[in-house]
C-alpha cells in the first residue's frame, strides 16, 4: 500500500522543498515551496527541472493556492503538486481537479470520507487540470 | 425554460448526498462549527437569530409551476407555512432544522432545484431581468447565457474559496431591471455595428459597506468568449484580492485599489492565458441551452381590447401590468407588498395559488423579481380580468408596483443575526402612512429600500429613498438616504444627516415626499426632481 | 448578570443555559458569573450547543432579560409575527422586547 494521500506512481522527492526566494537564487534545487500569496508564474521558466512543488494553505478558506496549482498545470508542469497546511477532507476533491496530486495536511484525514468524496461526482461542468471531460463535451459526443 | 438532463441531475443529486454526509459529520461531532460553517454556507444554510435559514436558488429568477409548488410544500412541511422572496430573486425559509436540511435538498432535487452557492464565499446564483423573454425592449433573451454561466460556475474548482462572495447579473434590455452596475460583474447584451451579439462588461460594483457603481471594463466582449473572460476576472481577483480584512475583500475594492485601467490590463492579460486552455463553452452547447428558452407558442390574432369598467381592475392594469413583446399578451406583476404586510413573504397557500395561475394563464412560467415580487410573464390580455379577480381574492392584487409602498426590505433584526435594526416594522409603518393608493399614485414612481445593517441586502444605497438601520448605543436608529438608483441611471444615495427613531424616520420620509410635490415640474419622478434641484432643499425640509 | 445562549445543533432552536442543561426559555437562564467560557467550551465540544456566547442580562421578577435588543428578539421570536413567537397566545408577551 502506498501513501493514500499521494496520487502518483513515481517515488516522492527526497530533497526538502526550499522557499521561492531561495529557489530563484540557486535554482539547482528540484523542490520548492510556494506560500499562498506568492506568484506561481515565477516558477514557469524552471518547470522542467522541478519534481515537487508544495503549495501551502495557511487556512482552508484561503483559496489562492487553487489558482497557483491551475496555473502550474496549464503551463505543463508534470511533477508532484502537494497541498500542505490546513487541508481538510472536504477540499481535496476540488484540489485534485486543480492538479494537486499529493497532500500533507496538518490534521489526519479520514480515509473512508475521502474515498466517498473522491467518488461522489461522476460529472463535471468545467475543464480543469485533472483532464476530466466536461459535461458540455459529453453532451455533444 | 431550461430542463435538467442526466448530467445536471446527477450533479445536483451528488450534492445532496455530499451535504447529507457533511451534516451527519457535524451532528456526530466530527466537524467543528468553524469547519462546517463554510460547507453549509456553500449550500445556502445560515444560522440566524431563531433557527437555521435555508436560501434556495431560483436561477435568474425563473421557475415553473411544479417548482413553485415545491416551494409551497417545503414551507408547509419543513418550515412554518411561509417563504420569503429575496432581493436576489431567491427564496428563504426561516425555521429550518439542520437534521432536516438534507431531506429538503432531496425534495428540491426532484424538481430540478437546489441551494448550491446561494451563500458563502462563492459565485452566487445569477440574477437577471424578470421580464426576460417577454420584454418589448430586449435585444434577445439573456437567460441562455445566464444558464450557461450557472453551469460553468457551479463547483468551479479553481474558485472554491474566493476572497468573498461574487454576484453576477445579466440583462439584455435598455431598461436595467437587474441593477447590473451594482454587481461584481454586470453584463449587458448588446449588438455591435456589425450586428453581432456581445456584452458590455461592468466589473466592481456593489453595495454593502463601501458601495461602488461598476465601471465599464470592456465595451464589447464577443458572446462566445463570455465564460473565459469571467474566469480571467475571477482569477485576477482570487490571486490578488485582499484576504486580511473581510470588509475589503470584494472585487470592487481590488478594482478601486488597482484603478480601472490597471485592473482592466490585468484581466485582459489573464484572458489571453485562459483563451489557450479552451474553457469557453462551445456554440453548439449554447445552442442546446438556448433551445429550452424558445418563446412559448403564443397565439396570434388575439384581441388587444380590455374592459376597464371595473375601476379597481383599471388601476391594477395601469400599475402592475407591463407591455409584452407578443401582441395580445401582457406581463403581470404580483405584488408581495400588501399594506402592513411583510415585504416578500408569501404563505404556502399563496405560493401554490401563484403556481396554479402560472399553469393556467402564463405558459407555466413565473419569475421572482429583485424587488421581491412575482411575475407571470406571458398572460393573454383576454385573461387579465379573471386573473385579477383570483389574485384579489387571495390578497395578491395590491396595485402598487414601483410606488412608495412597494418597499424592498431585508429581513432585518427580526430574523437576521447580522442586523442592527429591524427593517420590516419600518416598511410596515411607511406603507401604512401612505396607504391611500391615490396618494401613492400622485407621488408616482418612488423606490424606497430599507436595510437593517450596512451589508445592504435591502439595497438602501440604490433607493430613490433609502433607509439604513444602525445600532445607536443599543437602540435602533435609522439613517435616511436620497438619490440612489439601481436602474440604467445607477447612482448611490447620499445620507441626509443625523438619524431618526422608528416613528421619526416615517415622518422624515413624508417631509421628503411633501417637498417633492412642492418642487416637481410636470412629468418629473421624485428622482428627477432630486437630481434637478439637488440635496439641499430636501435636507432643509427634513431638518428645518 | 452574565447568561449563556446559543442554538441547539440539530434543530437550531434558541437555547439558554440553566445551570445543568439548556432550555428554550430565557426565564430559565442562570447567572454563570465568570464560568461562561468554561461551560461553553465543554458544551460546544459535546455538540450540545452551536454558536454559543456570553451576554449581559438583568434579573427581573419575571426572570432574566437580555441587555441587548438582538438577544431579547432571540428570546421571544420575530416582533412582526407574534403568532410564531414562543408565546403566541399572549398578546403582551413582547412588551419587554423593544
Amino acid at each position: 500500500m502506498g501513501d493514500p494521500l499521494r496520487f502518483r506512481d513515481d517515488d516522492p522527492a527526497e530533497e526538502p522543498a526550499v522557499t521561492l526566494d531561495a529557489f530563484l537564487d540557486q535554482s539547482n534545487s528540484s523542490a520548492v515551496r510556494l506560500e499562498a500569496g506568492e506568484d506561481a508564474r515565477a516558477l514557469l521558466p524552471h518547470l522542467d527541472h522541478i519534481s515537487l512543488i508544495e503549495i501551502d494553505f495557511p487556512r482552508f478558506r484561503d483559496g489562492r493556492g487553487y489558482s497557483s496549482a491551475q496555473i502550474l498545470r496549464e503551463a505543463g508542469y508534470k511533477g508532484e503538486l502537494r497541498a500542505t497546511g490546513d487541508v481538510l477532507v472536504d477540499q481535496i476533491d476540488h484540489m485534485r481537479r486543480c492538479g494537486f496530486d499529493g497532500f500533507a495536511p496538518n490534521a489526519p484525514i479520514d480515509p473512508a470520507v475521502l474515498e466517498a468524496s473522491l467518488n461522489r461526482y461522476q460529472y463535471r461542468y468545467q475543464t480543469a487540470a485533472d483532464g476530466a471531460v466536461p459535461v458540455w463535451k459529453l453532451r455533444h459526443g | 425554460m431550461y430542463r435538467y438532463d442526466k448530467y445536471d441531475q446527477s450533479i445536483v443529486d451528488a450534492r445532496v448526498e455530499e451535504f447529507r454526509d457533511q451534516a451527519r459529520r457535524r451532528l456526530a461531532g466530527q466537524l467543528t462549527d468553524d469547519q462546517f460553517k463554510p460547507l453549509r454556507l456553500k449550500n445556502g444554510l445560515y444560522l440566524q437569530l431563531h433557527a437555521y435559514m435555508l436560501r434556495v436558488a431560483i436561477p435568474y429568477g425563473t421557475l415553473d409551476s411544479r417548482q413553485m409548488r415545491m416551494l409551497g410544500h417545503i414551507a408547509r412541511k419543513y418550515d412554518r407555512g411561509y417563504g420569503h422572496f429575496t432581493t436576489r430573486q431567491n427564496v428563504q425559509y426561516n425555521w429550518i432544522k439542520l437534521e432536516q436540511a438534507p431531506d429538503i435538498l432531496a425534495d428540491l432535487a426532484t424538481v430540478e432545484m437546489h441551494a448550491i452557492q446561494t451563500s458563502g464565499e462563492s459565485i452566487r446564483n445569477l440574477s437577471s431581468d424578470q421580464y426576460a423573454g417577454a420584454a418589448a425592449d430586449e435585444v434577445c433573451d439573456p437567460r441562455p447565457w445566464a444558464e450557461l454561466i450557472r453551469q460553468a460556475t457551479t463547483f468551479h474548482p479553481e474558485f472554491s474559496y474566493l476572497p468573498r462572495k461574487f454576484k453576477i447579473a445579466v440583462t439584455a434590455a435598455g431598461e436595467d431591471r437587474a441593477a447590473i452596475r451594482l454587481h461584481d460583474i454586470g453584463l449587458k447584451l448588446v449588438k455591435n455595428p456589425a450586428g453581432e451579439l456581445g456584452f458590455e462588461v461592468y466589473i466592481g460594483g456593489g453595495m454593502g459597506r463601501t458601495p461602488f457603481v461598476a465601471p465599464l471594463i470592456r465595451e464589447f466582449l464577443p458572446a462566445d468568449d463570455l465564460f473565459s473572460y469571467i474566469e480571467a476576472a475571477l482569477r485576477v481577483w482570487n490571486r490578488n484580492g485582499r484576504r486580511d480584512n473581510i470588509h475589503k475583500q470584494r472585487i470592487k475594492i481590488l478594482v478601486h485599489d488597482l484603478g480601472q485601467e490597471e485592473f482592466t490590463r490585468q484581466v485582459e492579460a489573464e484572458w489571453q492565458h485562459i483563451l489557450q486552455n479552451g474553457t469557453n463553452v462551445p456554440r453548439e452547447e449554447f445552442d442546446r441551452i438556448a433551445a429550452y428558452f424558445a418563446p412559448p407558442p403564443f397565439e396570434t390574432g388575439l384581441s388587444e381590447e380590455l374592459d376597464r369598467s371595473d375601476p379597481d381592475f383599471a388601476v391594477w392594469l395601469d400599475q402592475n401590468v407591463k407591455a409584452h413583446k407578443a401582441p395580445g399578451y401582457a406581463i403581470v406583476n404580483i405584488s408581495l407588498k400588501p399594506v402592513g404586510g411583510i415585504p416578500g413573504d408569501a404563505t404556502a397557500e399563496q405560493i401554490e395559488l401563484m403556481a396554479d395561475l402560472a399553469e393556467r394563464y402564463s405558459f407555466d412560467e413565473l419569475r421572482v423579481t429583485h424587488a421581491q415580487n412575482i411575475v407571470l410573464p406571458h398572460v393573454r390580455k383576454a385573461d387579465l380580468y379573471a386573473l385579477w379577480q383570483t389574485l384579489d381574492a387571495a390578497g395578491l392584487a395590491t396595485a402598487n408596483l414601483d410606488l412608495i409602498s412597494d418597499i424592498i426590505a431585508c429581513p432585518g433584526l427580526d430574523y437576521c443575526s447580522l442586523a442592527n435594526a429591524r427593517s420590516i416594522p419600518v416598511a410596515q409603518k411607511i406603507a401604512t402612512r401612505f396607504a391611500d393608493l391615490g396618494r401613492q399614485r400622485e407621488l408616482g414612481e418612488l423606490k424606497l429600500k430599507i436595510s437593517g445593517c450596512i451589508n445592504a441586502c435591502g439595497h438602501h444605497h440604490a433607493g430613490h429613498i433609502g433607509i439604513l438601520g444602525v445600532d445607536k448605543k443599543g437602540t435602533e436608529n435609522y439613517q435616511l438616504l436620497l438619490g440612489g438608483s439601481g436602474a440604467e441611471d445607477a447612482s448611490l444615495g447620499k445620507i441626509t444627516g443625523p438619524g431618526f427613531n422608528e416613528d421619526g424616520i416615517v415622518d422624515a420620509v413624508e417631509r421628503v415626499t411633501d417637498k417633492y410635490l412642492e418642487l416637481r415640474d410636470e412629468g418629473e419622478r421624485f428622482l428627477d426632481t432630486y437630481r434637478r434641484v439637488g440635496f439641499d432643499p430636501f435636507k432643509e425640509a427634513i431638518y428645518g | 448578570m452574565k447568561i449563556l445562549t446559543g442554538n441547539d445543533l440539530p434543530t437550531g432552536d434558541v437555547i439558554w443555559w440553566t445551570g445543568s442543561g439548556w432550555s428554550r426559555h430565557v426565564e430559565d437562564a442562570v447567572d454563570v458569573g465568570d464560568k461562561g467560557e468554561a461551560i461553553l467550551h465543554a458544551e460546544d465540544g459535546a455538540c450540545r450547543v452551536n454558536g454559543g456566547y456570553i451576554l449581559d442580562a438583568t434579573e427581573t421578577p419575571e426572570g432574566p432579560r437580555p441587555a441587548h435588543i438582538k438577544d431579547r428578539i432571540r428570546a421571544l421570536g420575530p416582533t412582526v409575527r407574534p403568532e410564531l413567537t414562543l408565546k403566541p397566545s399572549d398578546p403582551n408577551a413582547g412588551s419587554w422586547v423593544i
